[in-house]
């Protein structure tokens, strides 16, 4: 009876946030390489306070549309995006932007956890320092505390705060980097397959801690782990040799796939 | 499906056996080539250490006689002559050195006290007076002065003049050897360890000359190079690195820096020549030229240097701070710079290194002139350390030539201790990724 009535919470919960407003919206996204083509006309929107996941074989396009979401893709040579992005209903491209505030609104979470060679600390406060987010030392500290409570880190790390985040472990090390995107007090967190370096038991935590920040934030997850895929998101996009090849509830995309090229990657047919 | 395939693959494959001769030989060989270039490698290194020992022995078999100087010790009671206190620097002191040195060997005919005189360096009289000016009490006293002898009886009492050549085939004549083994028996002459070399400048007589100019000189010039160079060096490779489009105008000023580094220094030379002295009238010789010069022989490698180690920082460095919304050049100041230091440091040593030990371009801007005193700063005339050997190597003075061998060591062990400040830097701060 208890588990039916959280059950039904969750299923609640779902509904509200699936109706909720469009955090993101894609339209005709386009990047180029060079001459390279990577993505062909993906439209793709983002729901607030939802997981978002990209699966697809390995070169479909799923991170080079993560990283134009908070354009870390301009600090690659000969990289163009076509197109529009908004957030919040503005675009993200046009000129008068700022790369600055854009990519605090929208943090990310890289593949390889990639701690500052710095104290723990000091890797959580790096973020909310250069953008003036703290006044006072104690300010700072609250921020640092709070950040790395959300990841999920606090008790493993609050005694250790001034020793380097290079000395933890990978999950340790990945659910630091998650706390220092937080820190920022980001509305969107991305995040390039975050697992993919972790064992089973990190994965479960770091897993455990995306559901959890769901709550505050909008996350867009990229992963090669089906399984990861349908545990962590409630929306699911298949990418497929730089096509958007379908976006759907997750608990649809996994059961019943409207397109066939997702049903046979899904079921382990190429990919 | 699949396993039979592979094993409709294998038939008609015959089965190895490894333990055939055939195979066997084949290992051996395998085998002999690995030990053939292992042992190609051992006699080159072998080889190299070989000259590298025999270069340093021979410099210290020519050059430890350098370190000592042979010196007679006299003792001159002052409070009984009449010196001027007033007029220190006019005083006679030739005077005063010739009457002490008269005493020792006493009713010496009018010839033979010129050649006795001739035993002794010809500046004793301004020994005396700098002692005196330096410590004004020794006029109330009777106190010791050490006059150097002059080089061909520091070569004698060295024993690099043997005394069984005939005398007409060596400087000192055999009425002076005797006079010299005098003046050894009353125990006068001892041979302590050549402060001289250090810290007097240069001079035409070999007893006299030091290396204080010469390292003065290579200090002040490497600081004016340091000073240009490392922040010159590390702007320019910042920018090539991290802001600057890549287009063909890049591409070439890149190619351009590769040959830069490959100039030979001496056209570093010329180019100081006709623009730091040419067109803007800067001193000859001195040390801000010299520095100059000798930066823009290190910017092309510091550049490089720079670059790679920029380059060394992992990339997920860089987006982890853009990620958190650092500016670009938060991103280069703040985490990319600091972590690329160590190596920037240590490639700046060596460079520096390498700017210590070259002579050719400041031949040519004048820093081999004879100067007699140490410089002050940056714009007074100077030699520097192997400038200074390569005029040493030039002076017919047998002294020269182990003073010559002396000063290669001394710039040798500069050399070693950048290379191991450098060594060190890398070893204490390089990170590994």
């Amino acid at each position: 009876m208890n588990m039916m009535s959280e059950a039904a919470v969750e299923k609640a919960l779902d509904k509200s946030m699936s109706d909720a407003g469009l955090k993101m919206i894609g339209k005709d996204v386009s990047v180029y390489y060079g001459e390279k083509r990577a993505l062909f006309d993906v439209n793709l929107n983002v729901r607030k306070n939802t997981v978002t996941a990209l699966i697809g074989p390995s070169g479909c396009g799923k991170s080079t549309f993560l990283r134009t979401l908070n354009r870390m893709n301009d600090t690659i040579d000969g990289c163009r995006v076509t197109g529009k992005i908004t957030l919040d209903n503005a675009d993200i491209y046009d000129p008068s932007v700022d790369v600055v505030e854009l990519r605090a609104r929208v943090g990310m979470v890289f593949q390889k956890p990639n701690p500052f060679p710095k104290s723990i600390y000091e890797n959580i406060a790096y973020g909310p320092r250069i953008h003036g987010l703290a006044k006072t030392k104690s300010d700072m500290d609250r921020i640092v505390e709070s950040s790395l409570q959300r990841a999920g880190l606090w008790n493993e790390a609050k005694d250790r705060l001034q020793e380097p985040g290079t000395g933890l472990s990978g999950g340790q090390q990945q659910r630091l980097c998650i706390a220092r995107a937080v820190a920022v007090s980001p509305e969107v967190i991305l995040m390039d397959e975050p697992c993919s370096a972790l064992d089973p038991i990190a994965t479960a935590k770091v897993e455990e801690l995306i559901h959890e920040l769901r709550t505050n934030f909008t996350i867009v997850i990229v992963t090669h782990s089906m399984q990861q895929a349908a545990r962590v998101s409630q929306r699911t996009a298949m990418f497929h040799l730089g096509n958007l090849v379908e976006e759907n509830d997750t608990d649809k995309m996994f059961t019943n796939p409207d397109d066939q090229r997702t049903q046979d990657y899904i079921m382990g047919r190429f990919g | 499906m699949s396993v039979t395939a592979s094993s409709d693959l294998n038939v008609g494959v015959p089965a190895i056996n490894w333990q055939s001769d055939d195979m066997k030989s084949r290992r051996k060989r395998r085998y002999a080539a690995d030990r053939r270039l292992q042992a190609y490698g051992l006699v080159a290194i072998i080889f190299a250490l070989g000259f590298l020992a025999i270069l340093i022995s021979s410099l210290i078999y020519t050059g430890n006689s350098a370190f000592t100087q042979s010196v007679a010790k006299i003792e001159i009671d002052l409070s009984t002559g009449g010196i001027d206190r007033t007029k220190l620097a006019d005083a006679d002191w030739r005077g005063v050195v010739r009457g002490a040195l008269r005493a020792q060997l006493p009713g010496l005919s009018r010839s033979d006290e010129r050649k006795y005189f001739e035993m002794f360096t010809s500046s004793g009289q301004f020994i005396l007076r700098d002692a005196v000016v330096a410590d004004p009490s020794r006029l109330d006293r009777k106190s010791t002065f050490v006059i150097p002898l002059a080089d061909p009886f520091d070569q004698l009492a060295k024993g690099q003049v043997s005394r069984d050549t005939p005398e007409a085939q060596r400087r000192v004549t055999d009425k002076q050897i005797g006079m010299f083994d005098q003046l050894v028996s009353k125990g006068i002459v001892s041979r302590p360890f050549n402060w001289a070399l250090f810290f007097n400048a240069d001079s035409r007589f070999p007893e006299l000359a030091g290396l204080a100019g010469a390292i003065s000189g290579s200090f002040w010039s490497l600081l004016v190079c340091f000073v240009i160079s490392f922040p010159v060096g590390i702007a320019a490779a910042i920018y090539l690195e991290e802001f600057a489009p890549k287009n063909k105008l890049t591409d070439l000023i890149e190619v351009n820096i590769n040959n830069l580094a490959a100039v030979p220094s001496v056209v570093f030379g010329l180019l100081g020549l006709a623009v730091f002295l040419g067109w803007f009238g800067m001193p000859r010789s001195a040390p801000i030229v010299g520095g100059l010069v000798l930066s823009l022989m290190t910017l092309p490698t510091l550049i490089i240097v720079t670059r790679v180690s920029l380059k060394s920082v992992p990339s997920s460095i860089r987006e982890a701070a853009l990620g958190v919304g650092a500016s670009k050049h938060e991103a280069i100041f703040h985490h990319i710079l600091p972590l690329a230091m160590p190596t920037i440091m240590t490639g700046a040593i060596i460079s520096l290194a390498r700017a210590l030990g070259e002579s050719a371009p400041l031949l040519l801007i004048g820093m081999n002139a004879f100067i007699t005193s140490p410089p002050d700063g940056v714009f007074e005339a100077s030699t520097a350390l192997p400038t200074q050997i390569f005029m040493w190597a030039d002076s017919p003075e047998r002294g020269f030539v182990a003073r010559t061998s002396a000063a290669i060591l001394v710039l040798l062990g500069f050399l070693v201790l950048m290379n191991g400040i450098a060594i060190f830097l890398r070893q204490r701060f390089e990170r590994r990724w």
